[in-house]
Formats: structure tokens, C-alpha cells, sequence
């Protein structure tokens, strides 16, 4: 649309100018909406939609009452204190010998067997020993002849637990909690409680992986800013060649190094410093120095673009003006690096949360972060709810912290970090 | 404006066609492996073979397991695979899941052709395997007996590597500590089992290092990192013959466990499917597998093609298997998550 148009073809007709500028405003958003369209589109099928799955997959819970379907109909109006009554073991037993026809038992197995151990086989053993339909009145007995387990209430309440259409089961269980028989939130039992620990290990790894890129990095950044553009140029290159190096080839090669016959121990025992192999791999030592390795070069180029900006005369004002180096360097320079800090940090400290093959090739048996645990469950066990609601606890955690962090670092800009 | 709408709508159309296209479009027959030195020599004597026999169109991919990649394939919708191999436990969840088609073994030769436990309802039995104790002669004077030897520290010294997580794990534990290998799972099943197997464990917690894929044990072996490790046989086989390694087994006490080949559930390429399976479980291809990597076979006839020098090495060997277990699937399925999480909160101690 151009204004000559707007003489032109619409001169003619008597359209009031400002529904014409509307018109016009109109067609130029459209427009701009086509250009970003295709991108908005990929990002909902790539990013927000598997993300909702993933959120939906904590709380879906629709397994069992698909499989047993008159059973969790007949438990919904039971209260759960005494055992429930002959119409839900009738229900019971024409549900799995329903399912056992359609072989669909294994699902609704695998679900009851989360909440309870053994219930895989209670259920595929009292299917494949229930013979015909009960006669009326007589399937509470039968079951509990064929298996013990269905005389036990907190058999019953496993079942009503997993009725769903939703649950809170794998959400609690991501957070150390379960919930008993009655229904009350209780404490996982001692030796099944281990998530919390993982992240609190995760976060920790991460913060201790950022400090460590934060004093290695800031100096070379500095460096790189300050030298003349050649040699910073060749030193530039040394920074982004192991940042274009796969993060398969730099693990793997930490491993050569670390091993108690690597270059380093090997190193230290002909210079005759130690006697016995140090224990540099397969512990947090190994994964902090292989992670920080890795993840230098997203601490430095951020810092290096905040340098790159600050004029060298603000640290010479200050030394004219009576600052010691020290001074000046806290009072003037630090503080107009602190967006540079704040973006590094951010990405490392992000980018070492969901860290899997390092520590994974280079960490010991207790230094899996939480990725570990998701995958093993996605793919090995599984277990997605389990998966999903571990993946929805570091997405709130890692969303929290950021914020946290935006509100922190606006305060600091506002005021270019200085108390005024 | 309007030109623009039509070019988008042009440009939708097409997309939506080409999408549709590539569905309805017959793909070859494509058959999954786990990759490396085994899919090798699968390539040789099952893959590039039955192309030239048969004259069907297939291709090979490998991966790296896991159940929940198999779920995503067929419930997904995706499924660009036909024939897999697949790990026990998978064939057992995908069975029970629905995710395979049902093994029509008419096609294939017939049950009778076959060893026991590799007829299945969902898949054939591929091939047998161990996990043994491994160990390197030109470093250990005394060779290791068996998983009692493992534990013992004073008399063979230094660290030793096991498979993250339970499975395997525990096992090795009780036959170290004494229990006989065809009542571990019994033993297993009780909570006091569970007990002294960590126990057990306890006692070399210092000198572990875990390794996560069957590359990593010869590996641990070769830089010296370790002086013992759990690892599969066929991957010592491979390093003493193509790396010139001098690495040693002890077959007392080694845990089995059979790969299957499955069909994935709505495969379109069914027929094919069951020719190469066919093809692959002729006694004459299995044996000359087994002449290229050290796995037993599952086919009845294809252990006595070979020669007494190649058999001495297979865990199919009479004198191999007679104290090995089969790994117990049942027994895991119902147990990985909790024993899952109890090893890692005694591992984070």
C-alpha cells in the first residue's frame, strides 16, 4: 500500500480517512503475521505442544479404568473403610476376564504395580486362574481363594487410587510423597525416597559448573576485549573450537586425561608428586571439570560482547580521579559488566540442569543428575507418568528461578548497579 | 492481498499432498539392530544375503533400545520400522502392550526348529548372550574363579565395574555371597534377599566404577581403569580378535538372556518381514553368524554346523551354560522402578 493508491482507487469512494488508516493498519499486521507465521507454527509443534504432553502425561490417568472399567465404577461409591462390598468383585472378576481376552491386562498391571509392588502378579495370576465367571453371589470368595491379596483393603484402595480420569500419584511421587491408605499425604518410605536428593544434586552441580565458568571465564573474556583485534581474533578461535567440537568427542576425551592411567595421572606419578593414582573420573570432580569445560565458551561470548562495549576511558576517568585499581574496577567496570554476568550465568546455569551424557559417561553412580532418572524412565522402564512429572518439576523450578533472576538483575540495571 | 492468500493456500495445499504422499508410498522393509560389531556381521551374513536371494528391497537401521522408544513408534502413528530386535524385557512389556504382531511361526520354519526359550508369541529368538565376568590375563597372574573372587579385594586388588543400576547387579551380588545360581531369584524375591545383596554390595563400594553401555567394559579393561568387569561375552570375543587383546572370561555363574526379533504391530511390510525372518533362522545362516561374532543362535541344528573351536567359545556350549541363569524378566518387570530407586538412594550414600 503505498500513499499513491491511497489518492487513487480510494479517493473515489467516501470512506472516512480514519477507517481507511485502520484498513491499512490492518493489512500491515497480517502481513507481519504471515512473515512470523510459519516460525509461530513450528514453535507450537515443536515446543509448546510437546511440552503440554509432557504436563498432561504427569496427571493422565485413565489407564486403569479403561482396562477395568465396571470395577472403578463399582468402587466409586465405596468409602474405603471396611472391605468393599460382593458388587465390586463381581465387577472385578467380568472386567479381567474381559481384558484377558483382549490381552490388555498388562496395562492396567503395570500402572497398579507404581503404587503397590507385586500387583503384576496378583492381577495376571488371579486372571489366569479365574476359570469361568463366578457364580452370583460367590466372587469375594473365589478371588480371595485364589489370591489372599483381595482380601487385604489397602489391595482395594490401590485400585481406587489409580481410577483416575486424573492423579496426583506421579506429581507426589516426583516430590518424595505418597499418599496412604486413607488417603492423607505421607512421606515415601526411606529407600524409595530419592528424587529430592537428585535435585537438589542437579542444582547443585549446576551452580557450582556457573561459579566455576564465572572465574575461568571472566579473565579470558576480559582478555579477549582488551587485546589488540589479531591476536583477540586467534585467541577468539581457540575459545570457539571446542564450542564447534561435539560434546561427545570433549567428554570422551576427559575420560583419557582423568583415568587413573590418563595424562594427568600419569603426569603427576613421573614428576613424583603422588604414588598412587588420584581418583580424577567416575566421581563430582570428573563431572564438574568435564561440565565446565563444556560450558565455558556460553559464559564467555556474553561476557565478551558486555567488554567489548565498556570505553576504557570510564577506568581511566576513574584513576585520574584518585580511584585505586581496585575501586575502580568494583565501583566502574564491574558494574557495567554485570548484563554480560547475568546473561552467561542464566545460559550456563540452564543449559547445566538438563546435562545427561556428561555426567553420565564421566560421573559416578551418585552423581546422575535428574535427566538420568527421565530418561531411564521414558525409555527404559517406561514409566512416563514418573518421566513426565519429573520433567514438570525441573520446568517449574528452572521457570522460578528465572524469574527470580529477571527480578534481580532489572533491580541492578536500573541503577547500573550502584547504590545512588 | 489476495495473490498472497492464494500463494499460502498454494503452499498449504502442496505440503498437505506431499505429507500424504509420503504415507501412502510403500517403504522398503526396514529392520532395526543394535548396531556396531554385531550389526556388522549381520550385514554380512543375514542382511546383504537375503537381499540377493530374495530380491526384496530393505534397508538397516540400528538403536539403542528401550520400550518406550518401541511405544512411540506404533502409538505414534510412526511406526518407519518393521522388523526389530528387541531385549527380553522389551518382548515382554510390547508383548503384553500389544506392539507386535503375533508370530505366525508356520512362516518361519515352525517351532520345532527352534530352541526353547527363544519361541515366543510375539518374536523369535535371536540370539543367546552372557553377561560373564571379564578380566585381562596380562595383568591378573591369578585368573578370577567366579563372582566370589569379584568381591575379594585382598586377593585380587584394585576397582572393578558393574552395570548401573539393579538389574545384573543384584544378581552377581547373592552369587558372590554364596547363593547358588538357580535359587537367586528366589532368594531375590524376599526383602532379607534384597538386604544382603546391598550388603554385599557394601563391601566393594569403594572400588566400583558403573558403566551404562556394553562398549564401556573393554574399554574400562584396556585403559587399566579397572581389573574386573560384568560385560557381554561377544564384546570380549571382539576385542581379543579384532584389538589383539588377551582378555579372559569366566563362564561360572554368567547370566543369559535372548534377543528377539519382533515385527512391529500395522507394519505394511509383513510379507517381507517374515521372509528375512526365515532367511535368518536357517541353521546355515545362524551358524555362520556365530562363526562372525561369539552369540549362541536359536536355531536347534545351527550349533552342531560349527566347529569345536568356534563352540568352545559361545555361551551355547554345553559346558558354558551349564552354570549360567537366564536372566529372569518376570522377575523384573514387577521390580525395576522400586529396586530402581532403592539402588540409587544406597549408590547416593
Amino acid at each position: 500500500m503505498t500513499t499513491a493508491s491511497l489518492t487513487g482507487a480510494d479517493a473515489t469512494t467516501n470512506v472516512p480517512l480514519k477507517r481507511r488508516l485502520k484498513r491499512a493498519e490492518r493489512a500491515r499486521q497480517l502481513k507481519a503475521f504471515a512473515l512470523v507465521g510459519p516460525l509461530l507454527l513450528f514453535l507450537l509443534f515443536t515446543f509448546a505442544g510437546p511440552i503440554a504432553g509432557m504436563l498432561w502425561h504427569a496427571v493422565d490417568d485413565r489407564e486403569v479404568r479403561q482396562v477395568l472399567p465396571q470395577t472403578v465404577a463399582a468402587l466409586a461409591g465405596w468409602d474405603g473403610k471396611d472391605l468393599p462390598d460382593e458388587k465390586a468383585y463381581a465387577a472385578l472378576a467380568s472386567d479381567l476376564q474381559a481384558a484377558r481376552a483382549a490381552g490388555t491386562i498388562a496395562i492396567a498391571a503395570k500402572r497398579l504395580n507404581y503404587a503397590q509392588n507385586g500387583f503384576r502378579t496378583i492381577l495376571f495370576s488371579t486372571a489366569r486362574n479365574l476359570k469361568a465367571a463366578p457364580e452370583a453371589g460367590t466372587a469375594k470368595e473365589t478371588l480371595g481363594k485364589i489370591n489372599p491379596a483381595w482380601r487385604e483393603r489397602s489391595t482395594w484402595t490401590t485400585i481406587k487410587g489409580a481410577s483416575g480420569p486424573i492423579t496426583s500419584f506421579y506429581l507426589l511421587g516426583a516430590l518424595d510423597l505418597v499418599r496412604n491408605a486413607d488417603g492423607a499425604i505421607v512421606a515415601a518410605p526411606p529407600d524409595q525416597a530419592i528424587y529430592r536428593e537428585v535435585f537438589a544434586r542437579t542444582f547443585l552441580i549446576s551452580l557450582g559448573v556457573t561459579a566455576l565458568c564465572l572465574m575461568l571465564g571472566f579473565p579470558v573474556a576480559y582478555l579477549l576485549a582488551t587485546l589488540p583485534a589479531g591476536r583477540s581474533n586467534l585467541l577468539m578461535i581457540f575459545v570457539l573450537l571446542p564450542f564447534w567440537t561435539s560434546l561427545l568427542v570433549r567428554t570422551c576425551a576427559w575420560i583419557v586425561l582423568l583415568q587413573s592411567k590418563g595424562v594427568v595421572n600419569d603426569s603427576l606419578h613421573w614428576l613424583g608428586i603422588i604414588d598412587e593414582p588420584l581418583r580424577l573420573i567416575y566421581n563430582r570432580f570428573g563431572v564438574c571439570v568435564a561440565m565446565t569445560h563444556v560450558l565455558l565458551p556460553f559464559m564467555i561470548l556474553p561476557l565478551y560482547s558486555s567488554m567489548k562495549a565498556i570505553s576504557p576511558a570510564y577506568m581511566r576517568a576513574a584513576a585520574s580521579l584518585g580511584a585505586p585499581p581496585l575501586t575502580a574496577f568494583l565501583r566502574i567496570y564491574l558494574p557495567q559488566t554485570l548484563p554480560g554476568i547475568g546473561a552467561g550465568s542464566l545460559l550456563v546455569f540452564i543449559l547445566a540442569l538438563g546435562y545427561y551424557i556428561t555426567p553420565a559417561l564421566v560421573g559416578g553412580a551418585a552423581d546422575q543428575m535428574i535427566s538420568y532418572f527421565i530418561a531411564l524412565y521414558t525409555t527404559e522402564t517406561a514409566n512416563w507418568g514418573l518421566a513426565s512429572a519429573l520433567g514438570a518439576v525441573l520446568l517449574l523450578a528452572t521457570v522460578l528461578l528465572a524469574l527470580v533472576y529477571g527480578k534481580l538483575v532489572q533491580g541492578q540495571q536500573v541503577t547500573g548497579g550502584m547504590k545512588n | 492481498m489476495m495473490k498472497r492468500n492464494i500463494a499460502l493456500g498454494f503452499a498449504a495445499a502442496f505440503t498437505a499432498s506431499a505429507a500424504l504422499a509420503t504415507v501412502a508410498q510403500a517403504r522398503d522393509l526396514t529392520v532395526v539392530s543394535w548396531g556396531g560389531a554385531y550389526q556388522d556381521a549381520q550385514k554380512k551374513v543375514y542382511f546383504e544375503p537375503f537381499k540377493k536371494a530374495s530380491g526384496v528391497a530393505m534397508n538397516d537401521e540400528s538403536w539403542d533400545g528401550g520400550i518406550g522408544v518401541l511405544r512411540a513408534k506404533v502409538q505414534g502413528g510412526a511406526a518407519t520400522w518393521d522388523v526389530v530386535q528387541v531385549e527380553s524385557d522389551e518382548l515382554a512389556v510390547g508383548c503384553d502392550e500389544g506392539l507386535f504382531e503375533k508370530m505366525d511361526y508356520t512362516k518361519i520354519g515352525g517351532e520345532a526348529a527352534y530352541i526353547k526359550p527363544s519361541v515366543n508369541p510375539c518374536g523369535v529368538g535371536a540370539i543367546l548372550y552372557d553377561f560373564v565376568l571379564g578380566y585381562d590375563k596380562d595383568k591378573l597372574k591369578d585368573a578370577p574363579k567366579g563372582w566370589a573372587d569379584f568381591f575379594d579385594t585382598k586377593k585380587i586388588p584394585g576397582k572393578r565395574a558393574l552395570r548401573q543400576g539393579p538389574k545384573t547387579t543384584l544378581e552377581i551380588a547373592l552369587m558372590a555371597d554364596g547363593v547358588p545360581p538357580k535359587d537367586v531369584y528366589k532368594v531375590l524375591a524376599t526383602d532379607e534377599g534384597v538386604e544382603r545383596a546391598f550388603k554385599k554390595l557394601d563391601t566393594i563400594k569403594g572400588d566400583l566404577v558403573w558403566w551404562k553401555a556394553g562398549a564401556q567394559p573393554p574399554q574400562l579393561l584396556a585403559s587399566g581403569e579397572v581389573v574386573m568387569t560384568s560385560v557381554y561375552n561377544g564384546r570380549i570375543d571382539t576385542a581379543n580378535k579384532n584389538e589383539k587383546k588377551n582378555f579372559g572370561m569366566v563362564w561360572d555363574g554368567a547370566l543369559f538372556t535372548l534377543d528377539s526379533w519382533v515385527i512391529l504391530k500395522g507394519s505394511p511390510n509383513k510379507d517381507a518381514a517374515y521372509k528375512f525372518l526365515d532367511f535368518a533362522g536357517k541353521a546355515e545362516n545362524q551358524s555362520k553368524l556365530s562363526e562372525n561374532i561369539a552369540y549362541g543362535t536359536s536355531n536347534k541344528d545351527a550349533a552342531g554346523l560349527l566347529q569345536p573351536a568356534v563352540l568352545k567359545d559361545l555361551p551355547t556350549a554345553p559346558d558354558n551354560i551349564k552354570n549360567a541363569i537366564e536372566i529372569n524378566v518376570a522377575f523384573w518387570l514387577e521390580n525395576i522402578d522400586k529396586l530402581t530407586e532403592r539402588f540409587n538412594k544406597w549408590a547416593a550414600k
